[in-house]
């Protein structure tokens, strides 16, 4: 899809998967069925996932595995969803979040 | 909703999967949770073929490890249930823990729990060290590795330890264009094979050079490297700039003890084990007496041993249940001797020191 997406691995072969849009700040994107949304984000060329509560400074993922907290984002109105670790589906409302967030109702 | 098992282990990676294997395989009930989609650990974005020693998986890739590991588990499904996407989050009195899964709460009562947790990647002090770009070498595994995504178009290593010339090759093999390898000592790091396979290729290796900053406002443009003195101090009038789209931070690991001081069990910190970890004795059991640990939640090593230590772990929390096995001893009497084996050499000294000092602390040496 983008030229991020390895297409060809001496090791690895990485399956056919499902193709899903996805919406982020308004702007429809597509990425895998399963993959991590910060994977999908990352691969459509989207690096800053948030932004620091007090500094307002730009933030991506780090580990990827879940543990440090820098890439949680709104997804599908929940605030501090860890990007890296939650599955992308067919629909997801993606939106970076600003500082702490807003809890909705 | 509660559950009721003997065995408890936390953590899917080798030494937990390989926990869980040999205790339920003695006949022990066991569950075993991850918090992670899929068992397997950091095996599963490891595409290099391992050494240690050859009865156990030296020459295999990480990734294969894995597959072995989940088709163990397989073999003794009768009595190991696994939930994946499913994080412990702490302990009660009286053997009970709780887990978290997306859709529930519930409560495990255990007899004995077996914790391997594994470690936590480590960041590295400069400016502008927070921008987006800038990762840790686990999660550039991870997007490559497992994703097949790649972190960027050119990137910069910091770290010359063997998980950074490791995973510099495992990028030049993805099609990233590594522009150097930052060390901040004045020899390299790792072993002389993974420097060799790189150099070969091409990539500059900086010793004696640390990062400054990093360049880019709301993400990295390049970063500025300079000259250190003995004292790991920057030299002053020996800036350099290198261009890059990313920067892998690939500076040591943390064990992830959260759950052991948790439960109270006694710590203690050992620098060649990567800080602090739970006291533990030669059966991997901690000062809190059904709380046993394996893997790198022990002290920073690798998956060779960290299975090993698993063994033992697993083979000693079936006995505490179920009482003396000759074959849980002999389990545990043969990954012993592998263990004597990996860690002997020159290598293996760090992990010597590291190892005795938590043995002489609970006093068996």
């Amino acid at each position: 899809m983008t030229s991020l997406r390895i297409d060809k691995h001496p090791v690895l072969n990485f399956p056919e998967r499902k193709i899903v849009n996805f919406n982020f700040e308004g702007k429809q994107y597509q990425g895998f069925a399963g993959e991590p949304v910060a994977a999908a984000l990352h691969a459509a060329g989207i690096r800053t996932l948030r932004h620091s509560p007090q500094k307002n400074r730009a933030r991506g993922f780090f580990c990827a595995i879940g543990r440090c907290s820098s890439c949680i984002m709104e997804v599908d109105g929940q605030i501090n969803t860890m990007t890296c670790i939650t599955p992308l589906a067919e629909g997801m409302q993606i939106r970076m979040q600003k500082g702490h967030g807003t809890i909705k109702a | 909703m509660s559950r009721n098992t003997e065995v408890f282990v936390i953590g899917g990676g080798p030494a937990g999967l390989s926990a869980a294997h040999v205790a339920a395989k003695l006949g022990a009930k066991t569950l075993l949770v991850d918090d992670s989609a899929r068992v397997g650990g950091q095996l599963i974005k490891q595409t290099h073929r391992f050494f240690g020693s050859s009865n156990r998986d030296a020459g295999i890739r990480g990734v294969t490890i894995a597959e072995k590991l989940q088709q163990d588990i397989e073999e003794v499904s009768d009595r190991l249930t696994v939930l994946e996407n499913t994080a412990a989050v702490g302990f009660y009195h009286n053997k009970e823990a709780g887990i978290l899964s997306q859709k529930a709460y519930e409560r495990v009562t255990y007899q004995a729990a077996i914790v391997c947790t594994g470690a936590t990647e480590n960041s590295l002090a400069f400016d502008n060290n927070d921008l987006p770009g800038i990762y840790g070498a686990g999660g550039v595994q991870t997007l490559m590795n497992v994703h097949g995504i790649r972190p960027g178009q050119k990137i910069l290593m910091v770290g010359s330890g063997n998980i950074g010339l490791i995973v510099s090759y495992q990028l030049i093999q993805a099609g990233v264009e590594v522009v150097g390898v930052v060390e901040g000592m004045p020899t390299i790091g790792g072993y002389l094979v993974h420097a060799s396979k790189i150099r070969r290729l091409g990539v500059p290796i900086y010793t004696s050079h640390t990062i400054l900053k990093a360049l880019g406002s709301d993400g990295v443009t390049g970063a500025m490297l300079s000259r250190v003195d003995e004292k790991f101090q920057p030299v002053p009038n020996t800036e350099l700039e290198i261009k890059c789209d990313c920067i892998c931070l690939a500076v040591g690991l943390t064990p992830l003890i959260d759950l052991f001081q948790q439960a109270q069990c006694r710590m203690v910190h050992v620098g060649e084990l990567g800080g602090l970890v739970p006291l533990h004795d030669s059966a991997m059991r901690t000062t809190n007496p059904d709380i046993f640990v394996a893997g790198d939640a022990s002290g920073i090593e690798e998956a060779t041993t960290a299975i090993l230590a698993g063994r033992i772990a697993g083979a000693r929390a079936y006995e505490t249940i179920h009482g003396k096995s000759p074959q849980a001893e002999a389990i545990v009497a043969e990954a012993r001797e592998e263990l004597r084996t990996l860690r002997s050499g020159s290598t293996g000294e760090r992990i010597r020191w590291g190892r005795e000092r938590v043995l002489k602390e609970v006093g068996e040496c």
